[in-house]
């Protein structure tokens, strides 16, 4: 099979700062959760009517439910000491992917609603109202930050963009747009009790069958108990163990393990 | 009396006010908000001592800020501590008789307002010519760097070109402070200056001047990393611990 033509940039000993590259990751946004796995956990299915109204007043919420968003809109003061940390923005060149920039997304919406200074004179420090555009940039951008928390070890106030994307996420989940990859994940583990959707009986049926497979390879009553109410150990498994190879080895080898403890 | 005196009389009256009144409120605010996680960015100080270490380098050394960017280090630094020199010898106009350590400072005090300038100038030539900076740079950024620039020209415009009668400024500052108010000499100069000091205390409470608070409040820098040995709850989160 003939591999892509990539192109790898030389590693010098300092890194290289990439020039602006304006809306070069616009494109990138993840898939919207559908309104049935919305509301599975308790969020509107889609954005309606009235959606910027009930934004603004999530935002106002988590403004008074988390120090860190109220101090952190109000401190930045553009200094640029982030800008050039954020692996997003060094890797792309999208400049709202300096973490300045991407705190800046909320930080117009919050100064335009519940600052002086944002609702009298939105233009001069740079507030917005919350559009469609606007949030079609949350979308983006706020799903594009791993919240690492890089930014925030060389932030002079020690503003941590991880706090203001979980926020933004949060306000985007609470008008009805979601992740769905996320959201259709949270639902899983809140029906099934784990983020694969394996039902109860066929993960039981699993385990039973490595009981079976090992006795018969070692001889052994190696066992795979699920559940047990009172047990001396919890071990909770990467969920690749239950269904892949050669994952499922490791499951096999922690068993083992716990047999030759004797627990 | 002169009308000009008490237009500004009035006017520092109100800065002041504004000042005091909110940044207060704006404090009360962050002290009044939970802060349900635990996020100090580590290696993060675990005792409380370490936690006082660790805000005193930030605002003594701005720490964060010279791993971050040399440059805007060197700028910012210069002119904060150049301020906090300005600020100091200022104080001369506040105090009879003088704290001799005020007096200590009056000769640092001239070469800090150069100091002053350079820093500002350094940080605006990163504003204007840096790629990223100029992108996240928003029209009060600008703003603030020419009000500060031109607080810091016409005070050295006053010491080095044209002077005012400073005994008569002092007269008027302690007379603000006695509630027994004394003519302002009608400099244009002196009165540019005092004007812009007061725009300055007037939009620090609404504007990104409260870095300077809020750096104390900032839960980055100022938690303990205990989250092993103390169980951190808010009172809005507890709810959820319950069940």
């Amino acid at each position: 099979m003939a591999s892509a033509p990539f192109t790898t940039p030389k590693l010098g000993p300092y890194p290289v700062i990439p020039l602006l590259a304006v809306g070069a990751m616009a494109h990138s946004k993840p898939f919207v959760a559908s309104p049935k796995i919305q509301e599975a956990l308790g969020f509107p299915g889609e954005l309606t009517e009235g959606w910027e109204q009930r934004a603004v007043g999530k935002m106002g919420e988590l403004l008074g439910k988390y120090r860190s968003l109220q101090v952190y809109m109000d401190s930045c003061v553009h200094c640029g000491a982030c800008s050039d940390k954020c692996h997003y923005f060094l890797g792309t060149g999208d400049p709202k992917n300096m973490p300045v920039a991407r705190q800046d997304l909320m930080r117009g919406v919050y100064r335009r609603y519940f600052t002086f200074a944002g609702k009298h004179f939105p233009r001069l420090v740079g507030a917005t109202d919350l559009t469609r555009e606007v949030l079609d940039d949350w979308w983006s951008y706020y799903n594009q930050c791993s919240e690492c928390r890089r930014c925030s070890v060389f932030c002079p106030y020690g503003i941590d963009t991880a706090e203001v994307t979980m926020a933004a996420r949060e306000i985007m989940d609470s008008v009805g747009l979601g992740q769905k990859y996320a959201n259709e994940i949270i639902g899983k583990v809140h029906r099934l009790g784990n983020n694969l959707g394996i039902p109860e009986p066929a993960l039981a049926d699993t385990l039973l069958g490595l009981e079976e497979d090992t006795r018969e390879e070692t001889g052994l009553d190696v066992r795979f108990p699920l559940d047990v109410e009172g047990a001396e150990v919890l071990l909770v498994t990467p969920s690749a163990d239950f269904f892949s190879e050669p994952h499922v080895e490791s499951l096999i080898g922690y068993a083992k393990v716990f047999h030759a403890a004797g627990i | 009396m002169n009308a000009l005196t008490i237009a500004y009389a009035a006017l520092f009256y109100l800065a002041t006010a504004v000042l005091v009144v909110g940044v207060a409120l704006k404090v009360r605010r962050y002290a009044g908000t939970p802060a349900p996680l635990k996020i100090p960015t580590t290696p993060a100080p675990t005792s409380t001592a370490g936690v006082a270490l660790r805000l005193t380098r930030e605002v003594v050394f701005f720490e964060s800020l010279f791993k971050a960017s040399k440059w805007t280090w060197v700028f910012g630094w210069l002119f904060h501590a150049a301020l906090l020199l300005v600020l100091l010898r200022h104080l001369r106009y506040f105090q009879q008789p003088v704290w001799t350590p005020i007096v200590w400072v009056q000769a640092f005090g001239i070469y800090a307002g150069f100091a002053m300038v350079i820093g500002l100038a350094g940080l605006w030539a990163r504003r204007r010519w840096v790629d990223r900076v100029r992108y996240i740079s928003t029209p009060s950024d600008h703003l603030h760097l020419a009000l500060l620039l031109a607080i810091g020209l016409t005070g050295l415009g006053m010491r080095f070109v044209a002077p005012t009668d400073i005994v008569a400024v002092k007269a008027f500052m302690l007379g603000l402070m006695r509630l027994d108010l004394q003519p302002l000499p009608a400099d244009p100069l002196l009165l540019l200056h005092l004007a812009l000091v007061a725009l300055l205390m007037l939009i620090f409470p609404i504007s990104k001047l409260m870095h300077a608070p809020g750096l104390f409040f900032s839960p980055t820098r100022n938690q303990r990393d205990n989250s092993r040995e103390v169980r951190h709850l808010a009172a809005w989160a507890s709810v959820y611990d319950k069940k």
